[in-house]
């Protein structure tokens, strides 16, 4: 088992809870499992086969995109840092807001 | 046993003393001035260490790291610089020189003088508790004083930044925000108070860098950070970026905008219990689009309601972004950068983790594909 660390804006999904544990070899099977276990939090991360956009996912401090990708090794001992982009009081919500009546804000391309 | 004379006269046989024309013909030469701080305040040859006799052999590799190097030694008269090239010698060092005459003959001679830069005696007691730290020291302590740092946002993380940064006495500080004060920022931002209570922050972050701290230049700018006015305010030749922005465009502004303009940005940000910082130092580490490339788009909305902040937060991510600036303005220690520094203050834990730069960033990487400003719009449906 791994050590997962849930970010404070995901953690609603997971109970509340600041860390969970997922089992797997590689970055693909411990999301699949998380996703099985909770699967609230799991869809926010990973879905349709792939890391989301917006979301960087951290082996023992460092970035799966920078080494192997969803087949990146992970051990028993690792610990697995998740980290949505986060602006001051605004973050990256992965999958949207679900509550239709929440504030909602977004993020639009107006190149000059 | 020899007497001062009698081992002055010995020394000096023992070792090179040169004149000043072959001293200045000696290509690539360390000079090294071994007289007391006094001596030195009063004006030094130009271009020369200042090393005091006594801290000679603890700092010369410091300065001369290959002993190959060409070093000339002068003192007042040329004593002290003799028992200092036999020491340099002793060391190692193989092309060794007295200066012939010392400052005095240099001087007399009408050789060019330096008076160096220091601080008035006001200065220096508000600022001995930097001045005591060698690392900062009387050097150091001027750097800050020339130094220009803009701090996007006089909110939660831009409070303790600027007040600190005016305690340490950075010369020039630019802050931008477009805010007025309310109640409900009290809680954590500790520029403002109730004195100014619906007065534009920048104002009040200003009257409260002044309280404390008159050396201090303040230039504010009541605006939001735009594609419109970035170029103006970064023209005011900004030294450093402390980024405490809430909101996505203005991170993407002043991420593009600095790797363009090579300028760093000390990031923070905070949300409920946790903060996280880093550096971004333009083309040397990464860049914020190395870390989240585009922000999220309209389908992946982030939530822009207000999450909340325990209010001491800010303080530590403001005050750990204020390390950074320091280090990065007095150029000291290993500054936070390719490394995320991550904050929990319910478990009080720090976790860090590595952020590279990306040979694909579409900012600093290789073939970039943004060139330009991009307004994206962060809109609430409320």
């Amino acid at each position: 088992m791994s050590l997962v660390r849930v970010p404070p804006v995901l953690r609603e999904e997971a109970g509340g809870a600041r860390e969970v544990e997922a089992s797997g070899g590689t970055v693909r099977e411990l999301l699949e499992d998380l996703t099985l276990r909770i699967p609230a939090l799991g869809s926010r991360v990973y879905g349709d086969g792939e890391i989301r956009s917006f979301v960087n996912v951290y082996v023992d401090g460092e970035d799966v995109r920078t080494r192997d990708g969803l087949d990146t090794p992970v051990r028993d001992s690792s610990t697995v840092i998740l980290l949505p982009a986060m602006a001051g009081g605004s973050f990256a919500s992965p999958m949207g807001d679900r509550s239709p009546t929440a504030k909602r804000s977004s993020a639009t391309a107006t190149p000059r | 046993m020899p007497s001062y004379r009698e081992l002055l006269q010995q020394t000096k046989s023992e070792i090179d003393e040169i004149d000043a024309a072959s001293a200045q013909s000696l290509e690539g030469a360390v000079w090294i001035d071994v007289r007391e701080a006094d001596e030195w305040q009063e004006g030094h040859l130009p271009g020369a260490v200042h090393i005091p006799r006594g801290f000679l052999e603890s700092r010369i590799e410091g300065v001369a790291p290959d002993k190959a190097t060409s070093v000339v030694l002068y003192c007042a008269s040329a004593a002290r610089s003799a028992f200092a090239a036999k020491t340099l010698e002793e060391l190692g060092y193989g092309d060794v020189h007295s200066l012939a005459g010392g400052f005095t003959d240099w001087k007399r001679n009408g050789l060019e003088i330096t008076m160096p830069r220091t601080l008035s005696p006001e200065k220096r007691t508000r600022y001995s508790r930097h001045l005591l730290i060698p690392e900062i020291g009387e050097e150091g302590q001027l750097k800050l004083l020339d130094s220009r740092i803009l701090l996007i946002g006089a909110g939660g993380l831009g409070s303790p930044a600027s007040l600190y940064l005016a305690a340490a006495g950075v010369g020039t500080l630019g802050i931008i925000d477009a805010d007025i004060v309310d109640e409900t920022n009290l809680q954590r931002q500790i520029a403002h108070s109730l004195d100014t209570l619906g007065t534009p922050k920048v104002d009040s972050a200003k009257r409260a860098i002044e309280a404390l701290n008159p050396d201090v230049d303040v230039v504010t700018y009541r605006e939001r950070l735009t594609s419109e006015n970035i170029d103006r305010i970064l023209d005011d030749r900004w030294d450093l970026i402390v980024d405490g922005a809430d909101n996505f465009p203005t991170r993407y502004l002043v991420n593009d905008a600095s790797v363009w303009r090579g300028i760093p940005v000390v990031h923070g940000s905070i949300y409920r219990f946790e903060g996280q910082v880093t550096v971004f130092n333009p083309h040397e580490g990464p860049c914020y689009r190395c870390l989240f490339p585009e922000p999220p788009p309209p389908e992946l909305a982030p939530s822009c309601a207000e999450g909340g902040v325990l209010g001491v937060l800010p303080g530590i991510i403001g005050s750990l972004q204020t390390n950074e600036a320091i280090k990065l303005a007095a150029g000291i220690g290993d500054p936070l950068v390719g490394r995320l520094l991550l904050f929990d203050a319910l478990s009080t834990e720090f976790n860090e983790v590595k952020i590279e730069r990306r040979a694909d960033c579409p900012v600093c990487g290789d073939h970039p594909s943004i060139t330009e400003y991009i307004d994206y719009v962060e809109f609430c449906s409320r």
